[in-house]
């Protein structure tokens, strides 16, 4: 009997050494961790139950059949973050490159429908050379079960991809289809074909980091969410995320013990918006400051920075936060932040988060550009993402909120729940300069008449009175006190039960 | 005494000089340039009135703007605080003229000490001590000899017109002297093309030590006693005291009395500063007298109990003054650090932009020591580029010096401060300054503790610890709550741990804590324990800690897997990880930080307005290097760090995409 016991623990003890400690030296030489080192990080300490620990491959060509590791490259089952029940896959670099073959997908598929069935998230690992050559079609066959399970997945669990090595080749479609993706610096590339097929098809010579690491990836294609110096500071920043997370579609965000003063007063938000309407200030001191205590988890920060995107808790419970930021092109909306936007507000309606929207918007970006690049049906998607969102919407409107992008900016008229501006807001048109030229044309060449129009104008309408005389603003705030109106507006929505027609899906402006 | 005075300044003087005002019952005007319009001390007084554009000389020293405004408002009386009008006898006669009370001296005292040289006679005449030297037209070197010899070695041979220590020599014996002399009149020939030279005495280990006179219209005037003001970079003071602790009362009585007679043979009224340097024997010499109030001036009020302003006002009004030189005693310490927007991790550049957070520490007044924070701004206020770019004079009073000093270190470590650079590590570290501590300094102090420039401090071991223990302690906590998060499942939830390695500027300590109802014990691995208990908890800034008892004030901003610590000058990540985690990090490689400031680059798409630089300049770290505008907005694109301008690849008028190379760098 006993020698039946020990047969267990080392087969368990081969298990864990994956492809053995020449490799696992290999692999911390790279300055990586190794699949299980990495679930250690991710994970409560001692909450991981592994599943599929002595699955093998199948493969039986090429003398495979020769090499059957346990787990055939990828450690799979589920733990805890914080006390918070996740499913997690971590591919395993040291056996057959982390490859994957039919056996490693159905590893993962199995989680994934767990994860699905019991409603918890499920969080990817990726450290994979890519398909395992010598199944053939049976390897393709499995990353497209993954796909499905990750499509079906969405909007039901969050899903969260890291790149922790290479992820090339159909092996990105997997997280790409995740809600979110993060890189390690220096040691993660991600791309659909690699340097050397691009240069015997198009002659650009590129290294594999210019292609596809973590800097290009989270400043120039926007497919990462964010980027982390090493494996450590990735895993707990992940698991940090996973704490404003909820487990799934069905539950409310979580709420956590606070240390922050709802009816916390700001004074120095008075002074926030500069007296030249012209002058930039940094939106995220405005966000910090509404925080509970001062806590933000950006996502895509270092994209289209005109926008900010990210959560934040109020009152102990997750909020999502879009907000312009007039420190980068005023602020204003263009492809890229309209993507960036609409792609988060949709996470956040998908997973019941609140949604607070900072605006100080000039308009859409002009230029031919943005004209040819579509921004037409790009601003569109986040005006569809304001518009079909049912989770509490509260609005501030702190400077400029002009013209369409007034509208999009979850607006009372996208069913915005509460939106409040404060003095200094102007709810126009247009900048007063531009509607002066328009409505005044035949006065053009008199500058004197012009600037008595514009300041006209400015007196009239660079306010958020004519807005609030309409009841397209709630309430005039003052700025100073917005922590404790914007707490008592998500307070006051928290039973809110909004539902949009029966559909199959809609058709956003993809 | 006045219905009503007008403060002819801004910033923390305004508000000082307010303050009293309102103290004697006496309505506020505050008078403010377009920059200043939300300025604290706009909103101190009783009423406001707008004087121009935001340059200082476009407003604040615009004699007809500020005379506007006295005739506005019916003020009675102008105080002038210090710098702007205050030592301007054109002021003081325009003032005289409107029948307005000038609270300061009359403009004869203001124009005999505003010149360099009639001052230094009047003060020879007054039998002040002045530096000796010979100020006539040295012919040849042998005459050099004989004056130096007169004078007394050591010796500053100087060109007359000379500056920027050129044409200067410093000379011990005759030999030197003669080398200098033909030395010194060459350079002067050729830089200034004026050869004529002067030989003083050279003041050795010199120190700043200057004398508060008081004088009324009644022929009274009285010293009280004097500030030490030796802590100076490039002639700035940076941290002053009250008394000097090189003083002995001979030369304090001394020095005070030839001030006071020096005040007498001038007609001066109100109050006053006598400058002098001392050296290594106490020899004091005369440099200046500066006829109005001083910055510094709180450490004076501190140790004698004496409101200089209220003084000032009432002398003004035509009062006799009240004390007599017995009632002036020397009661307690006082020091003073001045808080400057001005980073010292980059050779103390002035940094401008928006208070993000000020919070100082509280101001009290207690038995056994005063905290007293003289400012002018507030949170989510502004230091402008148009004016000084001093935040607060942040002064603490205790019985002796070195408790004066604890507590200015206890003070400066609570004193938050964000949004822009500013000296407050740098201060932190004079506090804690071997030489500073044992009042052993000249006014080269900086120049030669600190010659490149401030780099930070690095705590000791037994400091370290300390902050070891209250970050695991802290950090524990900050897990603790994590775990609290709902959701989460019954009877599995995570248990945070007791052991953490604790790893901060190259150090790593393996802890093991144990928690209690009111704080934590901490255990090393060397089974040395520190007691931790404080009122942190996350999410504040402050952490207010005890280790062992012992007050410890952290600067605490949340990091990944730890904490940014600033504390006693000092400035660091700390890491507290569980000793698996631990165990990981490690083999985590260290990474080099990538080099971007060889290349300006286009941070946004948008129009080149203006650049500032041509290939070859050399260029500051925060220079301004061109102008971007997007969206109608002017950005200024800065120097990352000191480089030389080796390509400029952008003309105004280019329009750029993110990331365009504006500028590359040698």
């Amino acid at each position: 009997m006993k020698d039946i016991l020990q047969e267990l623990d080392s087969r368990r003890e081969t298990a864990r050494l994956g492809g053995g400690q020449k490799r696992i030296d290999a692999q911390h030489g790279r300055g990586k961790l190794t699949a299980r080192e990495r679930i250690d990080l991710l994970l409560d300490e001692g909450s991981f139950e592994e599943f599929d620990m002595f699955k093998t491959h199948r493969c039986t060509d090429f003398g495979m059949e020769e090499q059957k590791p346990y787990g055939d490259g990828v450690v799979t089952g589920w733990g805890t973050i914080n006390g918070r029940m996740v499913y997690v896959f971590s591919q395993d670099f040291t056996v057959f490159g982390g490859s994957l073959s039919e056996t490693h997908a159905e590893k993962i598929c199995k989680i994934m429908d767990m994860a699905v069935q019991n409603g918890a998230p499920v969080i990817g690992l990726n450290d994979s050379g890519g398909a395992r050559i010598q199944e053939g079609v049976a390897s393709l066959a499995g990353y497209a079960d993954v796909f499905q399970r990750n499509i079906m997945a969405s909007g039901v669990v969050p899903q969260i991809s890291v790149i922790m090595g290479p992820c090339a080749g159909g092996a990105v479609y997997s997280p790409a289809m995740t809600d979110f993706i993060f890189m390690v610096k220096d040691t993660s590339y991600m791309f659909v074909t690699g340097p050397d097929v691009v240069k015997t098809v198009t002659n650009e010579v590129v290294t594999a980091e210019e292609l596809g690491g973590a800097s290009t990836h989270t400043k120039k294609s926007s497919v990462a969410d964010g980027a982390f110096e090493n494996d450590v500071e990735a895993l707990a920043e992940v698991r940090r995320l996973v704490d404003f997370l909820p487990l799934n579609n069905r539950e409310k965000p979580p709420v956590r013990p606070f240390f922050d003063a709802p009816e916390r007063i700001e004074d120095s938000l008075d002074t926030l918006v500069p007296q030249n309407a012209n002058t930039p200030y940094d939106m995220k001191e405005l966000i910090l400051k509404l925080a509970d205590e001062g806590d933000f988890y950006e996502i895509q920060e270092d994209y289209a920075k005109n926008i900010i995107t990210g959560f934040i808790r109020i009152e102990g419970q997750t909020v999502g936060v879009v907000a312009n930021q007039p420190m980068v092109l005023a602020g204003c909306l263009d492809i890229d932040s309209s993507r960036k936007a609409a792609r988060f507000v949709r996470f956040c309606d998908a997973f019941e988060i609140p949604l607070l929207t900072l605006v100080d918007v000039p308009g859409f970006l002009p230029g031919t550009g943005q004209e040819y690049g579509g921004v037409i049906k790009h601003g569109a998607k986040l005006l569809f993402a304001y518009g079909e969102a049912t989770v509490p919407k509260v609005t501030v409107i702190t400077r400029k909120a002009y013209g369409g992008a007034y509208d999009v900016m979850a607006s009372k008229h996208l069913r915005g729940d509460l939106n409040y501006a404060w003095p200094t807001a102007e709810i126009a048109v247009m900048g007063a300069k531009g509607a002066t030229e328009i409505i005044h044309r035949a006065d053009l060449g008199n500058e004197e008449k012009i600037a008595k129009h514009t300041a006209d104008y400015e007196e009239r309408f660079a306010n958020p009175f004519v807005a609030a005389e309409r009841g397209f603003i709630d309430e005039v705030i003052m700025p100073q006190t917005t922590r404790k109106r914007v707490a008592r507006a998500f307070a006051s929505l928290r039973n809110k039960k909004l539902e949009n027609p029966w559909k199959k899906h809609n058709n956003i402006p993809l | 005494m006045f219905n009503k005075i007008l403060i002819a300044n801004r910033g923390e003087i305004a508000c000082r000089v307010i303050k009293t005002a309102r103290k004697m019952g006496i309505k506020t005007v505050a008078i403010y340039s377009d920059a200043d319009r939300h300025a604290l001390h706009v909103k101190m007084a009783d009423e406001a009135v707008h004087i121009g554009p935001s340059p200082a000389n476009q407003s604040y020293i615009v004699i007809e703007n500020v005379m506007r405004a006295i005739k506005e408002t019916g003020a009675e009386a102008v105080h002038p605080g210090y710098g702007f009008l205050s030592e301007n006898a054109k002021f003081a006669e325009a003032l005289e003229a409107a029948g307005v009370a000038f609270i300061g001296p009359p403009k004869g005292a203001i124009e005999a000490m505003g010149d360099k040289i009639t001052s230094k006679k009047l003060a020879q005449e007054a039998n002040v001590s002045t530096v000796p030297g010979y100020m006539g037209l040295i012919e040849d070197a042998e005459e050099a000899v004989k004056i130096s010899n007169q004078v007394g070695y050591p010796v500053m041979i100087k060109a007359s017109a000379g500056g920027g220590g050129k044409g200067m020599r410093i000379a011990w014996n005759d030999d030197e002297a003669r080398e200098g002399f033909q030395s010194s009149k060459n350079e002067a020939a050729s830089s200034f093309g004026d050869d004529r030279i002067f030989i003083e005495k050279f003041v050795t280990q010199p120190r700043h030590i200057e004398i508060q006179v008081l004088c009324d219209a009644h022929g009274n005037g009285i010293y009280l006693n004097e500030r030490e003001c030796s802590i100076q970079r490039r002639n700035q003071k940076v941290v002053e005291e009250a008394p000097s602790p090189f003083l002995d009362e001979a030369t304090r009585k001394a020095m005070g009395e030839q001030s006071v007679a020096l005040a007498k043979a001038v007609g001066y009224t109100s109050a006053g500063t006598v400058e002098f340097i001392v050296d290594g024997d106490r020899n004091f010499y005369f440099l200046e007298m500066n006829t109005r109030l001083q910055v510094e001036h709180p450490v004076t009020e501190l140790i004698t109990g004496v409101d200089l302003v209220e003084q000032m006002i009432r002398v003004a009004n035509g009062e006799p003054l009240s004390i007599t030189q017995d009632d002036v005693k020397i009661n307690g310490w006082a020091i003073e650090n001045r808080l400057y927007a001005e980073d010292p991790y980059r050779n103390f550049l002035p940094s401008i932009g928006r208070l993000t957070r000020y919070r100082p520490p509280e101001e009290v007044v207690l038995e056994d020591h005063i905290v007293r924070n003289d400012t002018g701004v507030f949170e989510g206020g502004e230091i402008s580029m148009y004016y000084d770019p001093m935040i607060a004079k942040l002064c603490t009073w205790a019985p002796t010096r070195e408790q004066a000093i604890e507590h200015q270190r206890n003070a400066l470590d609570a004193f938050e401060l964000e949004g822009i650079g500013h000296n407050l590590p740098f201060l932190a570290a004079v506090m804690d300054h071997p030489k500073f501590v044992s009042g052993d300094m000249t006014t080269a102090f900086i120049a030669e503790e600190y010659p490149d420039g401030f780099e930070g401090v690095t705590l000791d071991e037994a400091a370290l610890r300390r902050i070891a223990a209250a970050s695991a302690a802290m950090y524990r906590v900050r897990e603790i709550r994590r775990t609290r998060v709902s959701g989460r499942m019954d009877n599995h939830e995570r248990r945070v741990g007791s052991d953490w390695v604790v790893q901060m500027q190259g150090e790593s300590f393996e802890v093991s804590i144990k928690a209690d109802h009111e704080g934590s014990t901490v255990t090393f691995a060397d089974g040395n324990t520190h007691r931790v208990t404080g009122d942190w908890v996350p999410g504040h800034s402050l952490a207010k800690m005890k280790i062992d008892g012992e007050a410890l004030l952290l600067k605490v901003e949340k990091i990944t897997a730890g904490f940014r610590i600033r504390s006693r000058g000092s400035d660091f990540n700390v890491h507290v990880r569980s000793p698996r985690e631990a165990e990981l990090a490690a083999l985590m490689p260290e990474k080099q930080a990538p080099d971007t400031s060889k290349m300006l680059l286009c941070p946004m798409p948008g129009l080149i307005v203006k650049i500032n630089v041509e290939v070859g300049d050399e260029v500051q770290d925060g220079q301004a290097l061109c102008t971007v505008e997007a969206m109608k907005m002017e950005n200024i694109l800065r120097a990352e760090k000191q480089a030389i301008v080796s390509k400029v690849n952008a003309a105004p008028g280019d329009s750029l995409a993110v990331d365009d190379v504006i500028i590359e760098f040698e």
